[in-house]
């Protein structure tokens, strides 16, 4: 899933001091999930926002609003009106779903509430990890499932470099070595002569080579012209 | 022992090795500055001791002057550069770019590596390019040599005279998969290996078995790599800082014993950590040079450059072969 993290709350309130009307909005999908989008997060941070300003004379207002998700025009029509009458949406959505904001309500600014991490998941509450850097070309059959692009420091495609070291990476011992994860795998999956091959030069035309990436699938646009 | 025959590019250290002659070879880092005194003085100093001089590339992610450029000074002196790549700094148009270049200068030896974190230098927060990984860069090398083609296919006018080199450490882990990775490097074209740092001998040998096992030894020239200590805190530094680097204890313990010969005496301090390292430098020459199928050695005395011709005296390497 998109894993996010709330901004700094000093950031937050700086970039959203000059609106008075502020609509908190979150995401009830990824980022609640990451526990950075859901209700209680929209209420804690508008709370927290608010207490900044006590005490300190500023007549500025909080809504809280959470749609299901903000990367699906169907789910954010719910909230409309809402954006419509705000000075500002403060999302608390991933990058996709503040871009979407962006996109069709062209009257209201969006302010990032949070930092769009990566695709990853949790192991353990409170933790986050990344597992996959949505390359558009996946490889992992290669590699006993694990991705080296997602998971090693230097996206090496042909084995571990010279600096792993008991099943750490150099950049930290806290960092595990993927090359030795997919080493010891494909051991005990027998495919070793994988390893062996040398993969060679990537394309990474369907990565970030191409500036912004779409795709379309012919078997679900709507074709124009056609009976029924 | 010389005869006619077709080399791959005008690099004496090819030639050396393929004669069968047991190669030296040397390392200049280049300055953190614009200053070529330095590099003029060592290249001066080295190129009578070595069959190559390798010019580091922004070595452990710090910036410092271009390895093209080092390459070019060094020449200038009539040594003979060998120069570093690191994928961690340049996309494939960068790379292929500077290697034409190089060429056209006339700097015959490249050396391919990944090039260590970026995290380690001075710029951590530099975006890591890693377009290509360094056995893709050989393999990239070697088309455009061999094929006189770039990555894209479309052709390269002019000569590509060419010495491909990697770079291997016979320490890092998985142990079992390092001979695996280094025969993918010569699969992929490269004509000699630099191995990182030697100090456990009997840990080298044993890869070098594996090495001798695949063939690759008749495949490839290893060069070991040799770094001399100067000091038990080097030693120490190296053990806890250096990627890759493996320093066992007990050379640490082997030069702190002998500078504690020297007292409280700083300066004698000192004189007994610099014999002895030279004295550790020495014996592992020779180990090496025991081994079957290591072909020659890399000393890589950054900040030392003048023990090296201290130790290729001494270890009985001197004078170089001459090779037309």
């Amino acid at each position: 899933m998109i894993k996010a993290k709330h901004k700094p709350i000093e950031s937050i309130g700086e970039m959203a001091a000059p609106y008075r009307r502020v609509l908190v909005l979150g995401c009830n999908t990824c980022t609640a999930v990451s526990l950075a989008g859901g209700e209680k997060e929209v209420g804690l941070l508008s709370s927290t926002l608010r207490l900044r300003n006590a005490g300190k004379g500023k007549n500025q207002e909080f809504q809280e609003f959470v749609v299901k998700r903000q990367c699906e025009m169907e789910f954010l029509e719910e909230a409309r009106e809402l954006i419509q009458e705000t000075d500002v949406v403060l999302s608390l959505a991933c990058g996709v779903g503040m871009n979407c904001v962006a996109d069709n309500f062209p009257d209201t600014p969006v302010l990032p509430g949070n930092d769009t991490a990566f695709l990853g998941l949790s192991p353990e509450l409170g933790q986050f990890t990344e597992r996959c850097v949505a390359c558009g070309d996946c490889l992992i059959h290669l590699t006993g499932g694990l991705c080296p692009l997602a998971r090693c420091a230097k996206r090496l495609l042909n084995g571990p470099c010279g600096g792993s070291e008991e099943g750490h990476c150099e950049i930290s011992p806290d960092v595990p070595c993927i090359w030795h994860k997919i080493y010891d795998r494909m051991r005990a999956l027998g495919q070793l002569d994988k390893l062996s091959v040398v993969v060679p030069v990537r394309e990474w035309s369907m990565n970030d080579a191409i500036g912004p990436r779409s795709f379309v699938r012919e078997d679900l646009t709507v074709q124009t012209g056609q009976g029924e | 022992m010389a005869q006619s025959q077709q080399f791959k590019s005008n690099s004496k250290l090819e030639k050396v090795l393929t004669q069968g002659h047991f190669a030296v070879s040397g390392e200049v880092g280049p300055p953190k500055g614009t200053g070529a005194e330095g590099i003029r003085e060592k290249g001066a100093m080295l190129k009578e001791y070595t069959d190559a001089l390798n010019v580091t590339d922004n070595q452990t992610a710090i910036v410092r002057m271009c390895s093209l450029a080092g390459c070019t000074v060094l020449k200038q002196v009539g040594a003979d550069p060998l120069m570093q790549i690191v994928c961690r700094d340049r996309n494939r148009l960068a790379i292929q770019a500077d290697v034409l270049g190089a060429v056209a200068l006339g700097i015959n030896n490249f050396l391919c590596l990944s090039g260590d974190h970026q995290k380690f230098g001075n710029h951590p927060n530099a975006k890591g390019v890693y377009d290509l990984d360094s056995t893709q860069l050989i393999a990239t090398l070697r088309q455009m040599r061999d094929e006189k083609k770039f990555i894209c296919g479309e052709d390269i006018s002019g000569d590509m005279p060419m010495f491909i080199g990697a770079a291997a450490n016979p320490y890092a882990d998985p142990f079992e998969f390092r001979v695996t990775r280094l025969a993918k490097k010569v699969n992929a074209g490269a004509d000699f290996i630099q191995t990182q740092a030697i100090y456990d001998i009997d840990k080298f040998a044993r890869y070098m078995e594996l090495v001798r096992d695949m063939g690759l030894d008749k495949r490839t020239h290893i060069l070991a790599g040799i770094i001399p200590v100067r000091a038990s805190g080097m030693a120490r530094y190296m053990k806890n800082f250096v990627p890759g680097v493996a320093v066992p204890q007990s050379l640490i313990d082997r030069m702190k014993t002998a500078e504690d010969k020297g007292g409280e005496d700083k300066k004698q301090r000192a004189e007994y950590g610099r014999e002895e390292g030279i004295s550790i430098s020495l014996e592992l020459i020779e180990r090496v040079r025991q081994i079957p199928g290591v072909h020659g050695i890399h000393i890589m005395a950054v900040n030392w450059e003048e023990i090296v011709p201290v130790l290729v005296e001494r270890a009985g390497l001197y004078p170089r072969p001459q090779v037309l």
